[in-house]
């Protein structure tokens, strides 16, 4: 089944170029390909200058994300028999572009930074003793792989305001929270400098997570109602205060 | 299309040349000694290829099975090495693995877990007892994760990633710092440092095959034989049992061994469960090189499936179990092969997937021939011998990851600052900008060329014909390599990068297929169809090194093992 499809692709170098076109090639297809296989056809035989970022193509390391059809989405593995006719590829749109389809996402790891980092709680007994139960829900939020593609989509970043740490770092936070042994809470970081209260809860994150991770459920929620505790709730805060924080 | 002619300088008491799982971790030990410490990448922090590792890291804590010590561990890793490991380095590893475990646990790793609360350890092929520390399938991703907080976390160090690093510099045979392509701006960078260390990874994508993310096409390792470092047993490129076979876009794409450690089976197309003749007990847990050129075999003669591989069953497990243990492969089958692991049989063949073979070191410091290098991690050799275990890897990475940190500290200390000359950067700039011409030859053409050719003749079976052809091919490829060019400019050119790949490529290429020459028995992963035995002669490591234009080789072996060691190791047998 040898057809050919046609893949607009995004390009712009913003030291030459004033905006950005999309550049047309028309790209064999072949059973099982994805996206980042016809990227890398233009790459190798229309136009090795074609600017991509890609590692693993086995959508564990999570850099190739783009706007595919105006979809956040990893391009390893977005099947071009999903697509239709008509492919359109373009850079994501919440980070700078640096050339072509790459941004510049270096804001995350300044985000990165400001997190409060693991803190193990004090005097803990060698080897660590952890129930496996206990392990299960910070997992979920380790699954992470760093696309930013939930830093892409949501609306707070996109169109207001850049104080939000965004829906990748609202996971972090809970995956460091959520660590049973983790002696530190984050709640004042995320309320304070973090602007967790920015995020009203539009699901768009985890809608495109690659991992499928309840972004909003699992860890933007329940940080939020951290976040209300530890201000809001008088009495949470005495109990909290009298029993430590994994008691709660 | 302009090209901006300044360039960067920096000064650096330590230069590591890699973020992966070694880099980061030589880091994080060397900033506790209060150097100045910068990071170079290829790629974007936190996508190294050490993300990819999915078994576990294997220490012998003895948290699920209390008889396991350092020395059985020991044992295991050079009896499936093929006594090719020095010991030394061997000794280290398995002795001090569970502390770097507990050291990760500490900086906020968090492992599964056995119902008494431990570290769950899980089976693996050729380990004695379940060994390998892990996070469902994504042990890799953790690891890297957890060291990338700890850096990013830590004062002192500078990560700087997508800098292509072009060349070593030298000055009165000392490596003095390095000239690099900065990708996102095109800006060229020169870093003077103290001491460097070698942590760029492997080399499987000189194979059409493997598992290999983008980034292995053996950058570290040219770089350093370049400026004279000493190749170790560069014939040993493991192959891996279980790649996935189809679609053709994901060929061979890792399908982890952790699906056999924890009771997948495999089958040919007749439905017979083969591991049972060519390894009676340990069956689909037997070692690596066992597995592969079995399951090799079977394809070759005939019993293979559709797509050229065999199966692969798991679903008798249940679908509670699977999602629990093996979370991402059955994501990688459903998105990328549209087949349900829970109900169905996958299809695999042996794919590329380790370099055993890389950079000589001392076995105390981790450092190369060369004064002012270091080299840590798959860049280097001598820790897996013929055959390297799974689980492992991350292993060495976090032991001798350590182990470089603090001995390049303790080298930067001493050190003399000296700055690169003006003229080398000069050089090296032109010698990059000569490849900004739309007219040249396609690199990835030529790149293909090699790959075909490495597949073909260098694989799991190879015979000396087949490897001289594959040496002329090689020969072709750097007359032609003169004549390549792309259109573009500097910047996130990705067909430069493919110009300067290209040439790590074919450099370890053509040192692994000169090797495999050398070495006229079969030993581990080396499976030579001409000399199908092992020869009690050959127990010693080759190799090689550039001296000026030419090449040299010689033949190593560690000293005697010490009369501790010899006694938990069996001797050696030879048909």
């Amino acid at each position: 089944m040898i057809k050919e499809i046609n893949l607009s692709v995004y390009r712009f170098d913003p030291e030459n170029e004033k905006e950005g076109h999309f550049q047309d090639f028309a790209v064999p297809v072949q059973e099982g390909m994805v996206v980042l296989d016809a990227i890398h056809y233009i790459e190798n035989n229309l136009d090795p200058s074609l600017a991509v970022r890609w590692n693993c193509k086995a959508a564990r390391c999570g850099s190739c994300s783009a706007e595919i059809n105006g979809v956040p989405k990893l391009m390893c593995k977005t099947r071009i028999d999903s697509l239709g006719e008509k492919i359109n590829v373009s850079p994501m749109k919440a980070f700078p572009v640096v050339k072509d389809l790459v941004t510049d996402v270096s804001r995350n790891w300044e985000i990165a930074r400001r997190i409060p980092e693991f803190t193990p709680k004090p005097r803990l007994k060698e080897p660590w003793s952890i129930a496996e139960l206990d392990v299960t829900r910070s997992q979920e939020f380790r699954n992470c792989i760093e696309c930013f593609l939930c830093q892409d989509v949501c609306h707070v970043i996109r169109e207001h305001d850049k104080n939000y740490i965004g829906p990748r770092f609202m996971v972090k936070a809970a995956s460091l929270d959520m660590h049973p042994l983790d002696g530190i809470n984050r709640s004042k970081f995320l309320h304070e400098e973090g602007g967790a209260g920015y995020c009203n809860i539009t699901k768009c994150c985890q809608s495109v997570c690659p991992e499928h991770i309840a972004i909003t459920d699992n860890a933007i929620i329940p940080e939020k109602e951290n976040i209300v505790d530890s201000y809001y709730d008088p009495l949470t805060m005495l109990i909290k205060k009298l029993r430590g924080k994994n008691e709660k | 299309m302009q090209q901006r002619e300044e360039h960067k300088v920096i000064k650096t008491d330590l230069l590591i040349i890699g973020a992966g799982g070694s880099g980061l971790r030589a880091a994080v030990e060397a900033i506790k000694t209060g150097i100045n410490v910068t990071i170079v990448s290829k790629s974007l922090l936190g996508k190294a290829h050490t993300v990819m590792a999915e078994g576990g890291i294997a220490a012998s804590l003895g948290d699920v099975d209390p008889d396991d010590n350092w020395k059985v561990h020991f044992k295991d890793t050079m009896v499936e090495g093929v006594y090719l490991s020095d010991w030394r380095l061997v000794e280290k590893l398995t002795k001090e693995a569970p502390d770097r475990v507990y050291e990760l646990e500490k900086m906020g790793a968090l492992f599964d877990r056995t119902p008494e609360k431990k570290i769950m350890q899980r089976a693996f092929g050729a380990h004695t007892y379940r060994r390998l520390c892990h996070v469902g399938d994504k042990t890799g991703l953790e690891l890297l994760r957890t060291l990338e907080d700890k850096i990013l976390h830590s004062k002192n160090v500078t990560v700087m990633d997508e800098i292509f690093v072009t060349k070593l510099v030298k000055r009165d045979n000392k490596v003095i710092g390095a000239i690099a392509l900065d990708m996102k701006s095109g800006d060229f960078i020169a870093i003077n440092s103290k001491a460097t260390i070698i942590a760029g990874g492997g080399c499987g994508r000189i194979y059409e095959v493997t598992s290999n993310s983008w980034e292995s096409t053996g950058d570290g390792i040219a770089l350093a034989f370049d400026a004279g470092a000493e190749m170790m047993d560069m014939e040993m490129m493991q192959f891996h049992p279980t790649g996935m076979v189809w679609p053709q876009g994901v060929r061979g794409l890792l399908v982890t061994e952790g699906v056999r450690g924890e009771g997948g089976l495999l089958y040919n197309s007749k439905g017979e469960r083969f591991m049972l003749n060519y390894s009676p007990t340990k069956k689909e847990l037997d070692a690596r090189d066992v597995v592969a050129r079995s399951i090799y075999k079977e394809i070759q003669e005939g019993r293979g499936t559709e797509h050229g591989g065999v199966y692969l069953d798991i679903s008798y497990k249940g679908k509670d179990f699977i999602m629990k243990k093996l979370p991402g492969m059955y994501m990688q089958f459903k998105e990328f092969a549209g087949i349900d692991i829970t109900k169905e049989k996958m299809e695999v063949a042996p794919t590329t997937h380790y370099y055993m073979g890389g950079i000589k070191v001392d076995s105390d410091t981790n450092s190369t021939n060369i004064e002012g290098l270091f080299a840590v991690g798959e860049a280097a050799s001598g820790v897996h011998g013929a055959n390297r275990l799974g689980g492992n890897s991350l292993a060495d990475l976090l032991v001798f990851g350590k182990y470089v940190g603090e001995s390049a500290s303790v080298y930067v200390k001493q050190a003399k600052e000296e700055n690169i000359s003006e003229e080398v950067i000069v050089n090296e700039k032109e010698r990059i900008k000569n490849f900004l011409n739309k007219e040249g030859i396609n690199p990835y053409s030529l790149t293909e060329k090699l790959r075909k050719s490495m597949s073909e003749n260098v694989g799991i079976a190879r015979e000396e014909s087949g490897l001289k052809k594959t040496l002329s091919v090689i020969e072709e490829i750097k007359k032609e390599y003169g004549k390549i060019g792309v259109d573009g400019s500097l910047k996130y050119n990705p067909g430069l990068l493919q110009c300067l790949e290209l040439y790590n490529m074919f450099t370890v290429s053509e040192l692994l297929v000169k090797g495999a020459i050398l070495r006229k028995e079969s030993r581990g992963a080396h499976f030579r169809t001409d000399f199908p035995k092992k020869d009690k002669n050959l127990l010693k490591n080759i190799v090689f090194k550039k001296n000026g234009e030419k090449l040299e080789s010689y033949t190593f072996s560690p000293p005697e093992m010490p009369p501790h060691l010899k006694e938990i190791l069996p001797e050696e047998k030879y048909d």
